[in-house]
């Protein structure tokens, strides 16, 4: 591979990847923040509104990160990606624009005043723009997933002679199969991520002893949403998008689970390391038959193999990919586990008083951030070869006008910037955090 | 449809640059004229609550080229790829230095992220300033080198930041030279002055005169990068009378810049706060405006003769994406007025402090 491909593939790996480590938490939180004033609305309890309050603050530093980092994300295409941008930006750019002129105009508007507006605008009136913002946030969510699933298995266009791809069905790009599995599956995923935010946050209250009403209902709050996400990011979402995955990209579901041959009744692997040389997994664990119950509701059903494709069409990194999609499934599995614990010892009004669990709940934070950015990484690997599946390979979508020695500077420079901002970051979020909800009940 | 959906595209950058334009004013006035706290803070309250709205004008201008023009959007966004991402990384310094400033009281932390607003600011109306002056002076596209051209693709271009002569009649100017430099110097003060209306319109106390004590030194300035610019252009090329000519309508955009422009002095001190904010935005959509119509329907000049100049013919996407796009960017436009109009009437009026951060 040239340098400048490498280079301008790491940038874009590394700027997506750190982008998107904020609007998973953000979409969550918009999610958490209307519950709570919807419940501080109906019951009036102050302690939803101090809540909401306390998150917003969290919301709007991610906010400004995630917006930050997403008008690089929008530019990108067009600095590193131009022969790419110029071939499919009748069919992308519309999903791209679309998320501007709905999305973002939509929760920038609302945003100042929702932070800034409770005195203004009144109870009803401020819940009415953390619903917006809510709305907006996923709708952003949508409109890039709806972009993505169309490079992922390309729907509703046509290729002209000169190479271009065009919009034949506009409607076709919000029908793609692909699509709505894998929106539920990354909504589901970044309310994980943000139920082990909150409930971390929780934990801490209670195991420092400060705050402990709010400790209480922030672990209440995210053990809830978080039996709920969990769950169901394995299921139905993650096994509904594997079954895309089987059905358009099958080379790259054989590469996921690290089969070199085809079996009938495949297993599911848990452990093992695949060896590139010798064609098969290293010291591996495994489930029998699974694998093809998960996939065809059959013990027996065939799953093919790498071998049954050309290795032309063979993932680049199939370790990479491997290793990708088993973390996710493997840490998704401790998160329905600690999760279900959770539920356990709430229903058993035991949660405060089981420490080693607060210490848990504490420590699993980055983990579904982990989790998160490893599934991206199995969809991302998995696609390769490609930047559009089957029709438009990576190595051809680059900018042929930008050397080598420009994308490797600029690659360093958004590493140098975005490690000092995360540092800068994790300052703020600390500091409210470890200031606390600001409470307005008053104590008799 | 090309013709709609370039006016489309025009104005929303206008758009852009009349909202975030003011910003980046006010990030300059922060930078050069606030001394104390308290003007600092007044500054900060004019556009808090508005500049990431004003901001998403340049996300979904972005968006609509890619999607409208993605030839274009190629073009120009690889071949200006240096400045392009430096831009990326002011406004990550623009956005943070407004957001985050407040979050930590303690000089330590105030103060960097002061100054990487005001300057932050002040580079990128720069920047804006020198990408227009490169639209207008045009750029080597296809790489032709003594008459082979370098790129597979014609809309490809790369142009050094800068060359030794930082002449705009070298053989492959770079991205500085003097005109665009001085383009960028015009784009500075123009926006400086908006900012200051901006304030002096949207907020009440003493800094308000200090503001309007400064207009007349910078607008005397403003005029002299202005002729400068325009004796530059016309040695370089001749102006393109032609859309003028056909259509002499189109004069009244030149007439009108030149209203603003004599607005943006004779309302400086007025009490009617609106009239010079109405001057400076006057000027700044119909300047434009005029370069826009007068390079019609080029959207960026080849300076060689082999490879043709990008039009918005050559640049577009296919019609049948053109129409479903205007569908929905009609009803997305509707929705966003409602929204905005909402916003300013929630903050209409002189913001005091019962309108700052929590
Ligand atoms: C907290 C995060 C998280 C967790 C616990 C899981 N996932 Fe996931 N997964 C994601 C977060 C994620 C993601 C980052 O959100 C992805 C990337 C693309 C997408 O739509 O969602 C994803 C993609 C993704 C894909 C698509 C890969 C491709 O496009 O090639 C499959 C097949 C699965 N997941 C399956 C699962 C299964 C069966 C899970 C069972 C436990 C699971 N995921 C847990
Ligand atoms: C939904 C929106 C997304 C789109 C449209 C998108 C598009 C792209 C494009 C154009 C590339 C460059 C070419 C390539 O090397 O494949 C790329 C690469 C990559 N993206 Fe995405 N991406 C999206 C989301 C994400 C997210 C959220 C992540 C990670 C958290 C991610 C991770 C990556 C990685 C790791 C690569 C490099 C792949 C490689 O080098 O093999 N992407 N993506
Ligand atoms: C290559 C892919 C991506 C691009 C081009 C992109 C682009 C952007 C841009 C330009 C912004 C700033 C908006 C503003 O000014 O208000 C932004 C923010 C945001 N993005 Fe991304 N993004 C990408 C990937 C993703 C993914 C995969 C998701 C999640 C599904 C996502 C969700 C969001 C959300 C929710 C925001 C709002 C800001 C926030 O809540 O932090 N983006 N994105």
């Amino acid at each position: 591979m040239d340098d400048a491909l490498l280079y301008n593939r790491l940038q874009f790996a590394f700027t997506i990847t750190y982008h998107y480590l904020f609007p998973q938490l953000t979409m969550g939180l918009a999610l958490i923040i209307v519950i709570y004033k919807g419940l501080y609305l109906k019951t009036n309890q102050l302690i939803f509104n101090d809540s909401a309050k306390f998150w917003a603050k969290i919301f709007a530093v991610n906010f400004a990160m995630g917006v930050v980092t997403g008008i690089p994300m929008e530019f990108q295409f067009g600095t590193n990606w131009a022969q790419f941008s110029e071939r499919t930006g009748n069919i992308i750019g519309q999903t791209l624009a679309m998320e501007g002129m709905f999305s973002f105009f939509l929760e920038s508007s609302f945003l100042g005043l929702f932070l800034f507006g409770e005195k203004l605008l009144g109870k009803k009136l401020h819940f009415m723009t953390a619903f917006l913002i809510f709305i907006g946030a996923w709708a952003s969510g949508y409109l890039i997933i709806a972009t993505h699933s169309w490079m992922q298995n390309p729907v509703g266009h046509e290729i002209l002679a000169n190479g271009k791809f065009v919009l034949k069905n506009f409607s076709d790009l919000f029908s793609n199969p692909w699509l709505l599995p894998s929106f539920f599956h990354n909504q589901m995923a970044s309310l994980v991520t943000t139920s082990f935010v909150i409930g971390g946050t929780g934990a801490f209250y209670l195991l420092v002893k400060k705050h402990h009403k709010y400790g209480m209902l922030f672990l209440k709050t995210a053990i809830i949403t978080g039996a709920i996400s969990t769950l169901s990011v394995a299921f139905p979402t993650g096994d509904l998008l594997a079954q895309q995955v089987v059905k358009n990209q099958p080379v790259t579901l054989a590469a996921m689970e690290g089969l070199f041959n085809a079996e009938e009744g495949a297993p599911i692997v848990l452990i093992g390391q695949p060896n590139m040389k010798t064609q098969q997994l290293d010291n591996k664990i495994e489930v029998p038959k699974l694998l093809s119950f998960l996939t065809y509701q059959r013990w027996n059903a065939e799953i093919k193999g790498l071998n049954d494709f050309p290795k032309e069409e063979w993932p680049i990194n199939i370790p990479g990919l491997y290793y990708s999609y088993h973390i996710m499934i493997g840490l998704g599995t401790i998160f329905i586990g600690i999760m279900l614990l959770g539920v356990w010892y709430l229903w058993r009004k035991k949660l405060a008083l089981q420490r080693w669990f607060l210490w848990v709940l504490l420590f699993a934070i980055p983990f579904p951030y982990i989790a998160n950015t490893a599934g991206w990484y199995t969809a991302e690997l998995g696609r390769q070869p490609y930047l559009v599946y089957g029709l438009f390979k990576t190595a051809d979508g680059v900018s042929e006008n930008v050397s080598s020695g420009n994308s490797l500077f600029t690659l360093l420079g958004f590493v140098g910037l975005y490690l000092v901002l995360g540092f800068i970051m994790l300052i703020l979020v600390g500091k409210i955090v470890h200031k606390g909800p600001e409470t307005t009940i008053k104590t008799t | 449809m090309e013709i709609t959906w370039y006016v489309i595209l025009c104005f929303m950058l206008v758009m852009y640059i009349v909202l975030d334009g003011y910003d980046f004013g006010a990030g300059i006035i922060h930078l050069f004229f606030a001394k104390s706290d308290d003007e600092k803070k007044q500054v900060m309250r004019a556009i808090s609550p508005f500049w990431d709205g004003n901001e998403v004008w340049l996300v979904a201008t972005g968006g609509v080229l890619f999607a409208a023009f993605p030839t274009l959007y190629a073009s120009a966004f690889s071949g200006f790829y240096l400045p392009m991402i430096f831009i990326l990384w002011l406004f990550i310094f623009r956005a943070l230095g407004i957001e985050f400033t407040h979050l930590i009281n303690h000089e330590l932390w105030i103060k960097p992220w002061q100054k990487g607003f005001g300057i932050s600011s002040l580079l990128l109306a720069l920047f804006f300033g020198i990408a227009f002056g490169n639209i207008i002076r045009g750029v080597n596209l296809g790489g032709v080198e003594d008459g082979v051209a370098q790129f597979n693709h014609h809309y490809s271009f790369f142009t050094p930041l800068w060359d030794g002569s930082f002449s705009p009649f070298a053989e492959h100017p770079g991205v500085i030279d003097w005109f665009t430099l001085t383009i960028g110097l015009v784009a500075i003060l123009s926006l400086t002055i908006h900012g200051a209306y901006w304030i002096i319109l949207k907020t009440e106390g003493d800094f308000i005169k200090k503001l309007q004590s400064k207009i007349l030194p910078l607008w005397i300035t403003l005029l002299v990068f202005i002729l400068i610019s325009l004796f530059a252009f016309m040695a370089m090329k001749s102006f393109n009378k032609e859309l003028f000519v056909q259509h002499p309508y189109a004069y009244i955009l030149p007439f009108m810049a030149l209203f603003g422009f004599i607005g943006m002095l004779l309302f400086a001190k007025s009490n009617k706060h609106w009239l010079g904010f109405a001057s400076s935005t006057l000027f700044i959509i119909s300047g434009i405006g005029s370069a826009v119509t007068a390079m019609f329907p080029v959207v960026l000049p080849s300076t060689n003769s082999q490879v043709p100049s990008l039009t918005i013919y050559n640049t577009s996407s296919e019609s049948y994406g053109l129409q479903v796009g205007l569908v929905w960017w009609i009803i997305a436009f509707v929705l966003i007025l409602v929204y905005v109009t909402f916003v300013h009437r929630v903050y209409k009026g002189k913001l005091t402090d019962k309108h700052d951060h929590y």
